[in-house]
């Protein structure tokens, strides 16, 4: 359990990390005050469906860099408000790990 | 500058294998895939068995090519299978694998493809349809319509890419003697090369022909795009 928590820190470390080059990439401004519940996209994310299909698969890239897992982020809630993963910094980290967790078992 | 990364589906023979030949000679470094292995070597190619349709070894090749290049340039997506049946005597284990190598392998190709392209925003995409689709051809409902399919995906995978500086093209080759005709009788060969303006089996020069005008760089302004060779 202490891993997992540990592996879910890292995963909203990679995604902040990821934030920050997306937002130069694509000339978005990201506040400096970004907590786990930042809303990723809709009226009051940090991105437009392209900045945030880009964070999703800069995501993925680094969780094979980092942890040698390929996993696949597609989800077919992508864009659903309401239940999306990727909702939030905290919701895509979660749903980040269970992939991983189901990929390690 | 740099030799191009150029990734090419179903390289083992036909088309597949005249490109990575092709591409090698000019230069490129190319990456090639089938589900068998090969008995042969080219310089500056390296082989991957790989089920086109295969996620988990689809998504394996890529993250070679990703740690071995950072980058890729170009994808043909070449591999395909056709089957020549009457819909009546069709077996649904043949639509299952003609759908699954044509139609889930380019999308599984260009889906993980672009994702590579886009850290460069660049990347050009060939996909593979045929004359069969315009011709609408009586005999291969499942492969005409797996490459409908392939030429939807292009045109909206077009738009979808288009931001990431990737275009996505497709070419529509006529009959070429190779294995995928050989059980076709050659009445109905000939009664498909009739329908072409210029009515002879197609080259795989022809077919390099056209997935060269797309691969250039100056091409950044053709995407969504289709070519029928022969005139039809």
């Amino acid at each position: 359990m202490i891993e997992s928590t540990a592996q879910t820190e890292k995963l909203i470390d990679l995604i902040l990390q990821n934030i920050e080059e997306i937002g130069e990439e694509q000339q978005i401004e990201i506040p400096a005050n970004l907590s786990t519940d930042t809303a990723l996209f809709g009226k009051h994310g940090l991105f437009d469906s392209l900045g945030l299909v880009s964070l999703v698969v800069a995501l993925e890239q680094r969780i094979e860099d980092e942890f040698e897992l390929s996993i696949s982020l597609a989800d077919e809630r992508a864009m659903s408000q309401k239940n999306s993963p990727y909702r939030t910094i905290e919701s895509l980290a979660n749903y980040a790990h269970s992939l991983m967790l189901e990929k390690q078992n | 500058m740099e030799a191009p990364i150029t990734l090419i589906t179903g390289t083992r023979k036909g088309i597949g294998y005249f490109l990575a030949q092709y591409y090698s000679k000019a230069g490129h470094i190319v990456i090639g895939c089938s589900r068998h292995t090969i008995d042969w070597e080219l310089p500056h190619y390296e082989h991957y068995q790989v089920d086109v349709a295969n996620e988990e070894q689809v998504k394996l090749l890529f993250s070679s090519i990703r740690k071995k290049y950072q980058r890729l340039d170009n994808l043909i997506n070449n591999a395909g299978i056709a089957s020549m049946n009457h819909a009546l005597v069709t077996p649904i284990s043949t639509v299952e694998k003609v759908l699954n190598t044509n139609v889930i392998g380019t999308f599984l190709f260009c889906r993980e493809g672009a994702k590579l392209m886009k850290k460069n925003h660049y990347g050009r995409i060939v996909n593979f349809t045929t004359i069969a689709v315009p011709l609408k051809l009586a005999g291969e409902a499942i492969y005409v319509a797996s490459k409908a399919a392939v030429l939807s995906l292009t045109e909206v995978l077009a738009k979808e890419f288009a931001d990431l500086g990737i275009t996505v093209n497709a070419v529509g080759p006529v009959p070429i003697e190779t294995d995928l005709i050989r059980a076709v009788p050659p009445a109905k060969i000939q009664a498909l090369l009739n329908q072409q303006a210029i009515k002879r089996f197609g080259t795989f020069e022809d077919v390099a022909n056209v997935i060269d005008f797309f691969l250039r760089p100056e091409s950044n302004f053709i995407t969504g795009q289709h070519l029928y060779l022969g005139g039809v």
